[in-house]
């Protein structure tokens, strides 16, 4: 993963779009996880023989599928070389949001949908509530199980066990940065939140015109990150349409009291990211560390070039040292549209994919993805990359380490786009404003709450 | 046309015929692309959709629920305020400028005029980016400017003064447009009247007093009737501008950004459809009212 090439810039940028399409999420619809698509796919749990699979990847097909991320007909050339009579048709039809909207409207019409789609983590729910997703296990997918990171494998199924889709790459959390601030003001390298909200009076205090981090009020991916580090479980789908939210209970609480304190000190900055700012306040030496994904390192030695080997990379601070964990931002996965006429090329397709030891391969060097299977995490060649702009550190290992700590429970609400919209009304808003965090999520809960029962759900715990 | 002469009946016939083909091409554009979908948002709008529960007729209630939604009526309350403000200014100055361009006093004229419609040209999209950029508290040049200068950095993305910053960049954009079309209308007035007024000894004020202002007044009134239709639909500039300050700008900032959140990120289409609608009628009353004030201070 050279990353002196100097395609990296934009590469790095693009691919960290592709996972952090995250940060809007797509879709509305759907409910958490059991729902209607589980009643209609148990029934067509029963394996697909060996001898169809052989003649359907003989049979000339096309499939469509619809993806954004870039350059990805190298890894489709692997597989039209191994299936030459399967040709694939890739189609980008935006990014994030606009793909979801695109998607929904061709699935609800009933015409136009592809074979296959990319789908990020958070939005899969979204799509099986509306029996839109194909369920792999008839085409084998079970037994890629173990070749994937548990809590990878864990957000693509279903409550009875469905695979819903295929893992493609993640975003596991930590923290980048600059050890060169940290050496001038004698700042350790934060192990716990504690020590990090000491470090981050402390940095402003010796230099006003430094933040210790960034957390920007827009970005409500990153705090479902942090609130899957802290171990909440704020949104919990039961049976058909009965859903449990707690934005707002203890776990919560206690991430809003910490954020919404440091905020309202001013010992950090809560800019909103991705913006000309944002990447100035970097350049610029602004904000001392950046709380990322894996995605992370790429896309900052593209974005911060003034800065560069001045960044290192190590784990989230946490709540308990002695139990280090951490969450999850961004990250895609392959799925079959359950309305394809060819069932089981798309499937053989999204497995190959994301499984095909070259394939997956690819991903990591070409696109930086970061990658979701096992094996590529304890690759010597893909962890031991030392790059330049970390000051030759194993930035790959650090992450590869974090990935183990992910918990496997977290769940999605079946309708992220309005608890994304609402969260940065709220309490991103409460962030900026230096106002009461703790207040503000109360009424991101009581928001989502009204939504979840306007659109038919009854709502527990609330 | 009531004097034609007889001979010439059959031919009054034949024009008779011809004009609805000729209307037709429109007529049939006019119904598919613009009567119809109204319609199916009409259709929408008495539906509601859930996620539980699937799609049943509610009748009227998505039009009580928005008339009493508080986001609704502060994004219309809003750009009201918008269209007050920040109209006036723009006509005044548009007005200066294409009389300052018509008296012909002007040293390149053609290069200024071009100058001031040039924004026009602009996307609004990159224009808004622009503005943003210049904006910026932290690395914007007005920001790096007063800092030099040892004084606070102007704050044009805070909640103050957000409605000004969008009115200045919609003042920026548009201020060209509405020059061009006053402008045009001065060159329609006849040199004679010019010739006489100033036989009678009126100097250059008294023309554009008493001549130019009466004759640009449906020039005038088409340009605000376009401007109340713009400003009730404000959403690029405050759309891109949430971006880079989202704790100002909400998504129901506007009357239109709310439709358009309830439709894409709430995936409430029925309710979308009804605000859509609401709005709608908002601006023909706006637009009403505009006409009515117009011609009833022509009449005495």
């Amino acid at each position: 993963m050279p990353s002196s090439s100097p395609s990296t810039s934009s590469m790095s940028r693009r691919r960290f779009l592709t996972a952090t399409g995250a940060v809007s999420l797509g879709a509305a619809l759907s409910a958490c996880s059991d729902d209607s698509g589980s009643g209609g796919s148990s029934a067509s749990a029963k394996p697909v023989g060996q001898a169809d699979i052989d003649k359907a990847m003989k049979t000339p097909t096309e499939l469509t599928f619809w993806t954004w991320v870039p350059d990805i007909a190298q890894e489709i050339a692997l597989f039209e070389k191994k299936y030459p009579a399967i040709k694939v048709k890739v189609v980008n039809a935006g990014q994030g949001v606009q793909h979801y909207t695109k998607l929904r409207t061709a699935l609800k019409a009933g015409t136009g949908a592809p074979d296959l789609a990319q789908i990020e983590y958070q939005a899969v729910p979204t799509y099986t509530i509306t029996d839109s997703l194909l369920d792999l296990r008839p085409y084998g997918a079970s037994a890629l199980k173990d070749q994937f990171v548990d809590w990878t494998w864990a957000q693509v199924s279903g409550p009875d066990g469905q695979i819903w889709a295929i893992p493609q790459d993640t975003g596991p959390m930590g923290m980048l940065y600059r050890k060169d601030i940290f050496d001038e003001h004698g700042i350790q390298v934060p192990k716990t939140w504690h020590e990090f909200a000491a470090a981050a009076r402390k940095l402003h205090k010796a230099d006003p015109d430094v933040y210790l981090t960034n957390l920007a009020a827009n970005e409500p991916a990153a705090w479902h990150g942090l609130l899957w580090q802290a171990g909440a479980k704020p949104y919990a789908a039961s049976g058909e349409s009965t859903l449990a939210i707690s934005v707002d209970d203890a776990v919560s609480g206690k991430l809003a009291a910490y954020w919404g304190g440091l905020a309202k000190e001013g010992v950090i900055s809560t800019d909103p990211d991705f913006t000309d700012g944002w990447y100035a306040g970097f350049n610029k030496g602004k904000y001392a560390t950046w709380l990322t994904a894996a995605w992370g390192p790429a896309f900052l030695s593209g974005s911060a070039k003034a800065t560069a080997g001045n960044w290192r990379a190590a784990p989230l601070p946490q709540w308990d040292a002695a139990k280090p964990v951490s969450g999850n931002w961004g990250g895609s996965t392959t799925a079959v549209i359950k309305s394809t006429k060819n069932p089981i090329a798309a499937a053989m397709f999204a497995q190959f994919l994301n499984s095909d030891p070259a394939s997956a391969k690819m991903f990591a060097t070409k696109q930086f993805f970061f990658p979701a299977t096992k094996s590529l995490l304890a690759d010597p060649s893909f962890t031991g990359d030392a790059l330049d702009f970390y000051g030759g550190q194993k930035v790959n290992q650090v992450f590869a380490d974090i990935s183990d700590t992910v918990s496997t429970s977290f769940q999605w609400p079946p309708f992220l786009d309005q608890v994304a919209t609402d969260w940065t009304e709220t309490v991103g808003k409460s962030l900026a404003d230096r106002a009461d965090t703790v207040a503000a999520l109360g009424t991101w809960q009581s928001r989502i709450t009204t939504y979840a029962k306007n659109q038919g759900f009854t709502v527990k715990g609330a | 046309m009531t004097t034609v002469a007889s001979p010439r009946a059959r031919k009054r016939v034949r024009r008779g015929a011809a004009g609805p083909l000729f209307v037709a091409p429109f007529l049939v554009l006019f119904l598919l692309l613009f009567l119809a979908p109204l319609g199916y948002a009409a259709y929408l709008s008495l539906f509601q959709q859930r996620l539980i529960g699937g799609t049943v007729f509610v009748g009227l209630d998505n039009y009580v629920t928005a008339l009493k939604d508080p986001l609704l009526l502060h994004g219309v309350g809003r750009v009201a305020l918008f269209f007050l403000i920040q109209v006036p200014l723009m006509l005044v100055l548009a007005l200066l400028f294409a009389l300052a361009l018509d008296s012909g006093l002007l040293r390149l004229a053609r290069v200024i005029r071009l100058g001031i419609f040039v924004p026009y040209a602009v996307p609004s999209v990159v224009a808004t980016l622009m503005w943003g950029y210049l904006y910026g508290p932290d690395f914007g040049p007005f920001a790096q400017l007063t800092r030099e200068l040892d004084l606070p950095a102007p704050q044009f993305l805070s909640e103050g003064w957000m409605l000004g910053s969008l009115a200045n960049i919609v003042t920026w954009e548009f201020v060209g447009y509405n020059m061009i079309i006053l402008y045009a209308a001065l060159r329609t007035i006849p040199h004679d009247l010019y010739e006489a007024a100033a036989m009678d000894g009126a100097g250059a004020w008294r023309i554009a007093w008493s001549i130019k202002l009466p004759a640009l007044r449906p020039a005038l009134l088409l340009t605000l009737l376009f401007s109340v239709i713009g400003s009730f639909q404000l959403f690029n500039e405050p759309n891109l501008l949430m971006k880079i300050a989202p704790e100002v700008i909400s998504s129901s900032y506007t009357a239109n950004l709310y439709a358009y959140t309830l439709a894409f990120t709430g995936n409430q289409l029925n309710y979308a459809a009804t605000v859509s609608f609401l709005l709608g009628l908002v601006i023909v009353i706006a637009s009403y009212a505009v006409l009515l004030t117009a011609n009833r201070r022509r009449t005495p």
